[in-house]
């Protein structure tokens, strides 16, 4: 099974400097009190500017090639970056899609214009990517899409209603999936990906709020939105192919990992100060699991910047790393006995509450783990 | 894996699919070993792995050794391979002596040994217990402080005993005098310690129990393939399914922990954080497994007809052998803590 090869990489040297360059610039936002470090950054943490100065580094788009104002940089790179940033509950989420999924999309499907007129800004950190997959009866189940485009003169029409479409009411641009040709036996067939920019007088975007009364969501009433030819990405008619390798390559970055980081971390100094002896082999329970974790999420950065598609690998990484995050919420939870509270000015009983609110989150975006592990069942030749 | 790696565990593979079948496995169980297998790896020339050539050893270093224990666990190998390259190879090596061939074990001095100085060596007298494989070794070696006491199979006596798996984990009682020339002392600021013995012991069994969790995903996938209720293959029904999907995830961290502890002995690297985190997931992956395998197996998988006992016994051993899941976490905890809230994070970070 292709599963056995996945093995550990050694970081290279050179990127020790990255790391300390990386560490000593959070210090000193951190310091300045223009960053605070919380739970689960990469979903609710959307600060512009804080965005951009990481563009002005060359922390954005850092796998994009220079012409497109990357660095070039690899995977192994964009790993260390992305798990220093994340360990320090860094407010992330206004850049990740547009980081994470829709420029190295742009670089494989896109076309030249559409290269030059988005990479740039996303690395500058100046244009922010939603992505429009899910519907309401359409969640993982994504062959079963609604959202229509049809055919019109230079270009298309799209209708139909998004949900869940993070941060579309920020966003700059989202990748809409839409069906372009009539179902048929194949239900993968006929599916495509459109670039539509925001805002737009017939896109009509509604709040839907987390259970933390927080604004992420959105409800994306898509309502005969006009789309220029130059604006579909990759061929009419691939966008299952082009979404699903788009999902796979992305499931096991560290962000699958490191959601509650912060809470863990936090949790160092309450049990040093209140002496908690009998804690400490659950917290070790905890960083045992964290750095096997870690260890298998850089090794499948490691296939990555060789070019492979660890797909599979990457699932069953994404089920064990997201279960792990709320563990570590529970275990924080009963060892701290601090009762969680989302306005305390206090860290750990802050933490917490946004560690258990945001909890079930975790094991719903980007597939759920029975999905998953129906990828991962499929490869051992069960299903 | 580099291509030497590679083409060794390809060799040992092919070895143990000739020489560890079912069949050997079950004719040694109660205390027997292979010795079919283990003159087989001889001939191969990795009983040594990771001993320098220069000392006798078969070179390498413990990644190395750490893949072909992953295949010696997967085939529920009888033999001291971790015993004889990674602790007694390792401790003989490293005070300079000639590394001796045939089948080792090794053992930490404890309390119920003392030592005195004597004309004409060392007398030894004491008990040590559970000494894996001690009744098949030739020589035990034993570190006691800042010297290597090597005793040859005449020197004590044992009483058996066994791990759940039926593999030698032996009392020994020692009352010989043992000749200057059997005594190595360490060199001055040598790598060897009490504690980098139970690292290696330990990354040895985690190393094994990744190789024997693999083997018991691959029985279970095939059974689910096989076993049929209610017309079809247990296989297809989705709860099953995602039992095993479950278990390969396991096994997938389980190996990729181990590999990356090996690679943590380079130079820079945190072999003890390492390695305590391995043996703690592959624990728990042992745990995890061996108990989904048996519910996916049902009734045929809980008796002595069936191969699953050879993997799951195994797991079940070796989790419990050089320090638990507990014993590690709580090692690993306390770094954990006074890492600090500002530390943690690096402390991760470190062994690469
Ligand atoms: C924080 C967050 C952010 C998100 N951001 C976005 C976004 O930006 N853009 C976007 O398009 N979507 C987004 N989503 C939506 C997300 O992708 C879906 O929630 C997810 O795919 C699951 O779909 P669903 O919610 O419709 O659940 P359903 O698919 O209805 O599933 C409900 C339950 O049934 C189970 N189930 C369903 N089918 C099967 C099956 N075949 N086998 C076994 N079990 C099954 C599921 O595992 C789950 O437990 C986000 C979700 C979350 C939680």
């Amino acid at each position: 099974m292709d599963l056995w090869s996945l093995e550990p990489v050694a970081l290279p040297a050179e990127l020790e400097a990255l790391r300390t360059n990386v560490r000593a610039f959070l210090a000193g936002e951190l310091a300045a009190g223009r960053i605070a470090s919380r739970c689960d950054q990469w979903l609710g943490g959307w600060d512009p500017g804080f965005s951009r100065r990481l563009g002005e580094r060359g922390w954005i788009g850092m796998a994009f090639p220079e012409r497109y104002g990357g660095s070039a940089a690899g995977a192994l790179a964009r790993f260390v970056l992305t798990e220093e940033l994340l360990a320090a509950g860094a407010p992330v989420a206004a850049h990740w899609i547009a980081d994470r999924q829709t420029g190295p999309g742009l670089l494989r499907f896109g076309t030249e214009e559409q290269k030059q007129a988005f990479l740039p800004r996303i690395a500058r950190g100046e244009c922010f990517f939603a992505a429009a997959m899910s519907e309401p009866d359409t969640g993982s189940d994504l062959a079963s899409v609604r959202a229509r485009g049809t055919r019109a003169d230079g270009g298309w029409r799209l209708s139909g209603t998004k949900v869940w479409t993070s941060g579309a009411h920020r966003a700059h641009a989202m990748i809409v999936l839409a069906r372009t040709e009539p179902r048929t036996a194949d239900r993968h067939a006929g599916l495509t990906q459109f670039i539509v920019e925001l805002p737009d007088p017939a896109v009509r975007i509604r709040p839907i709020l987390l259970l933390t009364g927080e604004h992420h969501f959105n409800e994306v009433v898509l309502d005969d939105v006009f789309v220029p030819d130059a604006r579909v990405l990759g061929e009419p008619g691939s966008g299952w192919h082009q979404v699903t390798g788009e999902l796979a390559m992305e499931r096991s970055g560290p962000e699958r990992i490191l959601s509650t980081f912060p809470l863990l971390a936090a949790a160092m100094d309450d049990l040093a100060e209140r002496g908690d002896q009998a804690g400490a082999a659950r917290v070790g329970t905890l960083v045992a699991r964290l750095w096997a974790l870690r260890q298998a999420s850089l090794a499948v950065a490691g296939r990555l910047d060789a070019g492979a598609a660890p797909a599979v690998e990457a699932a069953a990484i994404k089920d064990l790393g997201t279960r792990f995050e709320s563990v570590v919420t529970d275990t924080v939870r009963l060892l701290s006995r601090v009762v969680p509270d989302p306005g305390s000015d206090r860290r750990l009983p802050r933490l917490l509450a946004e560690s258990i609110l945001h909890g079930p989150g975790f094991t719903l975006r980007g597939g759920t783990n029975e999905i998953l592990r129906g990828v991962v069942a499929k490869e051992l030749g069960v299903r | 894996m580099n291509e030497t790696i590679a083409a060794l565990v390809a060799t040992v593979r092919d070895a143990c699919a000739e020489r560890s079948g079912t069949g050997a496995v079950t004719a040694c169980a109660d205390g027997g070993w292979n010795a079919g297998l283990w003159a087989a790896l001889e001939q191969i020339g990795i009983t040594t792995v990771a001993v320098p050539e220069e000392q006798g050893g078969s070179g390498g270093d413990i990644t190395a050794a750490v893949a072909v224990l992953e295949v010696l666990g997967e085939y529920s190998a009888g033999v001291p391979l971790a015993e004889t390259a990674l602790l007694a190879g390792w401790l003989i090596a490293t005070c300079g002596a000639a590394v001796p061939s045939g089948p080792m074990t090794a053992a930490i001095a404890g309390p119920g040994l003392r030592t005195r100085r004597e004309d004409g060596g060392l007398s030894v007298r004491g008990t040590i217990a559970r000494v894996p494989w001690a009744r098949h070794a030739h020589r035990l070696t034993v570190l006691d402080n800042d010297q290597v006491i090597v005793l040859e199979r005449g020197g004590f006596t044992l009483t058996r005993g066994t791990n759940l798996a039926g593999e030698p984990r032996d009392d020994l009682h020692v009352d010989a005098v043992v000749p200057a020339s059997q005594v190595h002392g360490l060199p001055a600021g040598s790598p060897v310690s009490v504690q980098a013995f139970r690292s290696r012991a330990a990354l040895a069994r985690a190393g094994l129990m990744a190789g024997a969790a693999r083997r018991a995903l691959e029985l279970s996938v095939a059974y689910a393939g096989e076993r049929e209720q209610f017309g079809r293959p247990i296989g297809r029904f989705q709860a099953v399914q995602q039992h095993l999907a479950a278990m390969a995830g396991e096994v997938l961290l389980a190996k990729v922990a181990v590999e990356s502890a090996a690679l943590a002995f380079a130079p820079r690297g945190d072999a003890d954080l390492a390695v305590a985190a391995a043996k703690v997931v592959a624990g728990e992956t042992a745990g995890v497994v061996a108990s989904l395998a048996h519910q996916i197996h049902g009734a045929i998988g809980f008796t002595e007809e069936h191969a699953l006992r050879h993997s799951t016994t195994r797991l079940w051993a070796w989790r419990d052998e050089s320090g638990n899941e507990d014993a590690w976490s709580e090692i690993l905890g306390r770094r954990a803590v006074s890492a600090g809230t500002g530390g943690l994070w690096p402390l991760l970070t470190r062994t690469r």
